[in-house]
């Protein structure tokens, strides 16, 4: 009840600051249209976003403060604030540099890019590089088990870290960083691979059932209604029992087990969306020419439809990526997923998520677990990023 | 002249709109003048990308979304609606100025009854109390010669037909007595019988009241009948301005004389056909539906050689489903499409390809007709070589060989794309790709009616040059009277799948007609500012449109 | 009126047709097990006796048709079975494996009770405000505020539920000690304590719900004020307010509990993960559990539940919208 009574006030009082903030616009503007016209919303979200604001700069300076309580309090915020920073000029960077090196086209494609695009494109070329070079890239061996375990990140002998290991070691002694890259490799291969497999799946069956409609549609249309019925993780989690049991002791086939399920269940997606971008073509008159010239049906489906489907194909591979990579990330954080010894994030979050217990005395100790976490997120929202931008790309919203 | 400023009621000057596109602004309008005087209506005409319905919403002192009025002035009844602040523009929109859409289906909200949408800027605004604008609106509808004008008030919009609801937008946009009016292409959606209704209660109810308008078309015949004066406009800028009769009789510019000239073209008359001649297409007692419901009742016609038949009705006739029948996507139920004398199989995938080849079809949006993935070589290069067997530097000439004959240049033109064509382009690589399977018989589907009229006429002469030429024969599938024409020699008028009239062209348009026929005829408007005014003391107003249309069914079941 | 009758009865056969074929569908996914369930649960150490005894338990000699239609009969009255767990257990002892067993029902029972707790307390949250949000958005659209939610919504939905979970773990019970990290919930709570012990749960899953939920109101909502009879209201000189109110609200009516539907139906899959971190005694954290264990018949029931709880938003969302449409409700 209280919250709700200080949030209310809060509230009141940012909506009479927006109000004198907008009469005095009006004084000494003169009265300018763009403070005549204007909303009180418009002038509360000005005021609000300078408290915010405010409010930021006091967090980031207390994160430096010379008092290490206060200090280690506001840890996570300082960092995620110079993480934000780091990331906007990097990708600011990168945006630069695209637009004054290549081609004309690539060239042209960075200067229309917004600033988050330009973010989503250099992670995702970053992961890339990290998981196809991984066993270079990796200081010590996904499975390799080193000296001592529970070294602290951060790499200060003072606290419990080791220069070896810059974001120590795990509960039974693997460093953590070799582990996140390899994470890479794994985690972002498989859900890779089991999105090219949902799509050849989804997609063939989908332009099949647009092209041919009739009961080939009605039939597999129906099929895919039913197993859209079930949500999707819990089928999958349903399917990974029994693929379990199937596996037996041999707990690595588990693995390719996992990618055929969740590129099953993803396969329906696929396919209704292939399916109504393929039916939007099917209309198309020069579909209906090609069809009274006489061809066939590969010649319709390869040469006529597909030519025409890829801008909304590839936007739908991005989200469905992202889709297969969270659900591998959740069936693995739940422990039916990537089988150990195999490195990988989902686990590894699971495995050393007690250390956030220990944030408060020692933030160092609780980054592990978030920094498996953070490198999931990091790359599907890169992902939906890039995604973003090529939806309202390709539609042409001036929205 | 002191006097007529007295009355100015809309004052426009150095008008200039930009428009966004791929982030930066363009300009649209570029500097446009305009004065209104009161109860004067100003007739705005150009072809798409004109500008013309931009200047009209400026004149509102709106812009759309992507658009910005980004310098001039609007002046209305002394007051700058461009510097004007929100709610003094909010005051006058609705009030003082209205405005009629094109697409009323698409203009009145699907989620209230057309009485409730009627009476909302007149109690917004305070003018009228809400039983007061009710009663208003049935005494609006009336004068509109709305059916049943007490009842259709309280009916959703989706209840109600478009030439209706044209009719029930303008008693909207009448509701608060407005001193100006902006009618943007009001029945450019509609059918000729419907438009003719609409047009007729707008200028009824406009001179009644006296209230001044803008009437934006595309249509010079249209705009002859409506408007005093008229204002031509060409890619955001005025072309020329003057009175109406003065336009008409005596226009100045190279451009409005081109515009003017378009509906002079007409083909010389062809010999009547030898009785014995076998025609190339023949038509035998066709019954078609889709599903259950019957679109074609037993229908027959011949095509002959040579020549073109325009087949003509409104829409709903089933003129587009004679040509899915003859084509074979829809088989009939009933009766056989012959070529040559051979009956053909009624499912194009039992035809052989020299059947397929012999008929092929040209469309009416040139942009969803070539696959805009491919170059302007491999579209009309894959029927030369899947039906005429040709590749490579064969392929190649032959195609270029076609591009010559569609009057485009081969080296120029052979990599591009369809995005890179203009409307007219577009469809003439769309009848290139149907001349490179040598046909008999091409299928025209209102082939000109998503075009310029300039542009559209020169697809008209180039069709009747290739007929010449190739000896081939045309079914023309029009709406359009004036292409009928231009370009037929033979005609079948059809109403709601059924032929209602066939016969030579210079017979079907020389009296006694059918009433149908003849109804479809005196609806299209001409240029003579005085038809509609003649038409309506000829006929009455319950003989033009819907309300005659209905009479004749009720003589016919009679 | 008989016409939107018609259609919603329609709607209605065909939710119960989805969920008899899902039943199936679950059904025989479980039967593709190798061997049959009884070694499968009591692997290769189990006696002969055993294995027979929960054979017979189970009715595993039965034909699957036979079997399927008495699961079915007793599913559809509330009787899911027995829990592998507790025969397990039974026939290692070497007791009767058919006395005493837990029965499925009585195990969930009180678990679904948990997550549609939680579940509730999430819609509450995340309803109103992600609308009110999303439709702010779309008014404001193109603004520094729509931009920044666009960021904040893209970043909330492609995170992983767990990343956000520890994220609110860290800051508002590890280092700002205001919400309890684990959910022991247990029967005779009183409300104010049971509340403070979901709300961390819960507000997990409203940052997740919420971005979708805030995107796709603010899509439907711009694609509603692009239509000509918004523009035709502005143009009679109504306020932007009314606009909305008047105007465009009773459209959007539809696509909105769209929207809602959806994402209830999105908190049933959320559920689970954010139970296992919170520990939270639900329906989802049994459900993994007992994947984990191989608990058929558990597994089983969960599965049919969840599908139940998602078919039937559905289907409300479904009749609701037709219901919503004046179009059916007042055919010409």
């Amino acid at each position: 009840m209280k919250i709700l009574m200080v949030l209310i006030l809060a509230f009141g009082c940012i909506l009479a600051g927006g109000w004198i903030f907008r009469f005095l616009g009006r004084k000494v503007s003169g009265n300018k249209p763009y403070f005549r016209d204007m909303g009180l919303g418009v002038a509360f979200g000005y005021v609000f976003a300078a408290l915010a604001l405010a409010w930021l700069l006091w967090a980031y300076a207390q994160s430096h403060s010379n008092d290490p309580i206060t200090a280690n309090k506001f840890f996570f915020l300082g960092k995620a604030v110079e993480g934000f920073l780091l990331f906007s000029f990097a990708a600011w960077v990168f945006r630069f540099f695209g637009r004054k090196i290549g081609t004309s086209t690539s060239k042209r494609i960075f200067r229309s890019m917004p600033l988050t695009a330009s973010f989503g494109v250099l992670t995702i070329l970053v992961y890339a590089v990290v998981s196809i070079f991984a066993g270079w890239l990796a200081p010590y061996g996904q499975e390799e088990i080193l000296s001592s375990a529970n070294i602290v990140p951060g790499g200060n002998p003072n606290i419990g870290g080791s220069p070896e290991f810059p974001l120590g070691t795990d509960q039974i002694g693997r460093d953590i960083l070799s582990r996140l890259i390899y994470g890479a490799q794994n985690t972002v291969g498989i859900a890779f691979a089991t999105t090219c497999l949902a799509f050849f799946l989804g997609g063939t069956l989908g332009f099949l059932a647009a092209t041919l409609q009739g009961w080939v549609d009605q039939f597999l249309s129906r099929g895919v209604d039913v197993l859209m019925a079930i949500p999707s993780l819990i089928f999958a989690l349903l399917l990974m029992t029994i693929a379990s049991a199937w596996a037996g002791s041999e707990q690595s086939l588990l693995t390719y087990y996992m990618i055929v399920i969740i590129a099953v269940i993803d396969s329906t997606r696929v396919f209704r969306l292939s399916r109504a971008v393929g039916l939007n073509i099917v209309v198309m008159d020069y579909i209906e020419a090609a069809k009274l010239r006489g061809e066939g049906l590969a010649y319709l489906i390869f040469r006529e439809i597909l030519p025409n489907a890829y801008a909304p194909l590839l936007a739908e591979f991005g989200l469905r990526f992202c889709f297969v990579f969270l659900t591998i990330a959740s069936l693995s954080f739940l422990g039916v997923g990537i089988q150990p010894p195999m490195a990988d994030w989902g686990t590894m979050v699971r495995d050393l998520a007690q250390f956030i217990n220990f944030a408060a005395f020692a933030p160092q100790v609780a980054s592990a677990p978030l920094l498996a976490a953070g490198a999931i997120a990091l790359l599907t929202v890169a992902v939906n990023f890039v995604v973003d931008w090529m939806l309202q790309k390709t539609s042409g919203l001036k929205e | 002249m002191v006097a007529q400023m007295a009355d100015t009621l809309l004052k426009i000057r150095e008008l200039k709109i930009d428009g966004r596109s791929d982030e930066t602004w363009t300009p649209i309008v570029k500097g446009i003048d305009l004065d209104l005087c009161k109860g004067e209506v100003l007739g705005l005409i150009g072809e798409s990308g004109a500008g013309k319905s931009t200047v009209g919403l400026a004149a509102m002192g709106f812009a759309r979304d992507g658009c910005r009025i980004s310098g001039g002035s609007v002046e209305f009844d002394g007051v700058d609606l461009v510097k004007a602040s929100a709610s003094i523009k909010r005051s006058f929109l609705g009030r003082r100025i209205a405005y009629v859409a094109q697409s009323a289906a698409a203009s009145f909200n699907p989620a209230h009854r057309l009485i409730n949408q009627h009476t909302e800027a007149p109690v917004h605004h305070g003018v009228m109390s809400r039983s007061e604008s009710e009663a208003d609106g049935i005494e609006l509808y009336r004068k509109l010669r709305l059916p049943h004008p007490e009842e259709i008030g309280f009916r959703y919009p989706h209840q109600v037909s478009g030439g209706q609801l044209q009719r029930a937008m303008t008693a909207m946009a009448m509701s608060c007595r407005p001193d100006l009016i902006i009618f943007d292409e009001p029945t450019t959606a509609l059918d000729v019988t419907t438009q003719i209704e609409v047009l007729a209660s707008i200028r009824k109810i406009v001179e009644e009241f006296n209230t001044a308008a803008i009437y934006i078309t595309h249509d010079l015949a249209v705009v002859a009948q409506m408007a005093d004066r008229i204002k031509v406009l060409l890619r955001g800028e005025e072309v020329e301005e003057a009175d109406t009769r003065e336009m008409l009789s005596n226009p100045k510019e190279d451009y409005t004389k081109s515009l003017w000239a378009v509906r002079s073209f007409e083909r010389a008359p062809k010999p009547a056909i030898q009785t014995s001649a076998v025609p190339i297409v023949a038509i035998k007692n066709v019954t078609a539906a889709y599903g259950k419901e019957a679109v074609l009742h037993d229908i027959s016609f011949d095509m002959h050689a040579g020549r073109t038949v325009a087949v003509v009705g409104e829409s709903g006739s089933g003129k587009s489903t004679v040509a899915r029948c003859i084509t074979g996507l829809l088989p009939p139920i009933q009766g056989q499409v012959e070529f040559d004398g051979v009956a053909l199989p009624r499912d194009y995938r039992k035809r052989d390809k020299s059947q397929l080849r012999q008929i092929q079809m040209i469309y009416q949006m040139a942009d969803t007709a070539l696959n805009p993935r491919k170059t302007i070589g491999e579209l009309i290069g894959r029927p030369v070589q899947f039906y005429l067997g040709l590749s490579g530097g064969d392929r190649r000439r032959r195609v270029e060989k076609l591009l010559e004959e569609i009057e485009l240049d081969p080296a120029q033109y052979y990599n591009r794309l369809p995005s890179e064509l203009s409307g007219g382009q577009k469809q003439r690589i769309g009848i290139a790709r149907a001349l490179a399977a040598e046909p008999k018989f091409i299928i025209c589907d209102e082939v000109t009616s998503a075009l310029d009229q300039l542009v559209a006429e020169g697809i008209l002469k180039l069709l009747a040059r290739l007929q010449d030429e190739l000896n081939l024969t045309y079914m023309f599938i029009t709406h359009d009277l004036a292409t009928v024409r231009s370009i037929a020699d033979d005609v079948v008028v059809m109403k709601e799948g059924r032929v209602v009239e066939k016969g030579y062209k210079e017979e079907m348009f020389r009296p006694p007609h059918h009433p149908y026929t003849d109804l479809l005829l005196s609806s299209v408007p001409e240029m003579d500012p005085d038809w509609l005014t003649n038409l309506l003391s000829d006929r009455g107003v319950d003989n033009i449109g819907g309300a005659a249309v209905d009479k004749m069914e009720n003589e016919s079941s009679d | 009126m008989t016409a939107i009758v018609k259609i919603i009865a329609q709607r209605l056969a065909l939710g119960f047709l989805t969920m008899f074929v899902v039943s199936v569908v679950i059904f025989v996914a479980v039967n593709l097990l190798p061997g049959d369930f009884a070694e499968a649960i009591l692997g290769q150490g189990a006696t002969p006796e055993a294995v027979e005894a929960i054979r017979r338990d189970l009715g595993l000699d039965q034909h699957p048709v036979k079997r399927y239609l008495s699961w079915l009969a007793g599913a559809v009255q509330g009787d899911l079975g027995n829990s592998f767990a507790q025969a397990n257990f039974a026939a290692f002892v070497g007791a009767d494996a058919g006395s005493g067993l837990a029965s499925v029902a009585t195990q969930i029972a009180p678990r679904f009770e948990n997550t549609m707790f939680l579940a509730g307390v999430t819609a509450l949250i995340a309803v109103p405000i992600s609308l009110v949000l999303g439709i702010l958005a779309a008014l404001y659209r193109n603004s520094a505020f729509d931009r920044a939610t666009n960021i904040f919504t893209l970043s909330s939905i492609s995170s992983p539920e767990f990343f956000l979970a520890y994220i609110l773990i860290l800051f508002l019970a590890v280092m700002n000690p205001i919400l309890p990290s684990l959910s022991n919930i247990y029967e005779g709570m009183g409300l104010g304590e049971r509340l403070t012990k979901t709300l961390l749960p819960a507000l997990t899953l409203t940052l997740v719900v919420m971005a979708h939920m805030m995107r796709m109101t603010r899509a439907a909502i711009i694609n509603l004020l692009a239509s000509p009879y918004i523009e035709m209201a502005r143009l009679k000189g109504i306020s932007p307010l009314l606009i909305i109110m008047r105007h465009a609200l009773p459209n959007a009516l539809a696509p909105i509990i769209n929207v809602i539907a959806l994402n209830l139906a999105y908190l049933i899959t959320g559920v689970v993960v954010v139970e296992v971190v919170f520990v939270y005694p639900g329906i989802g954290q049994l459900f993994v559990d007992s994947v984990k264990i191989r608990d058929i018949p558990v597994v089983q029931a969960c599965c049919l539940i969840f599908a139940g709880a998602y078919i039937l938003l559905n289907l409300t969302a479904d009749i609701l919208s037709i219901l919503s449409n004046p179009r059916l409700r007042q055919p010409k």
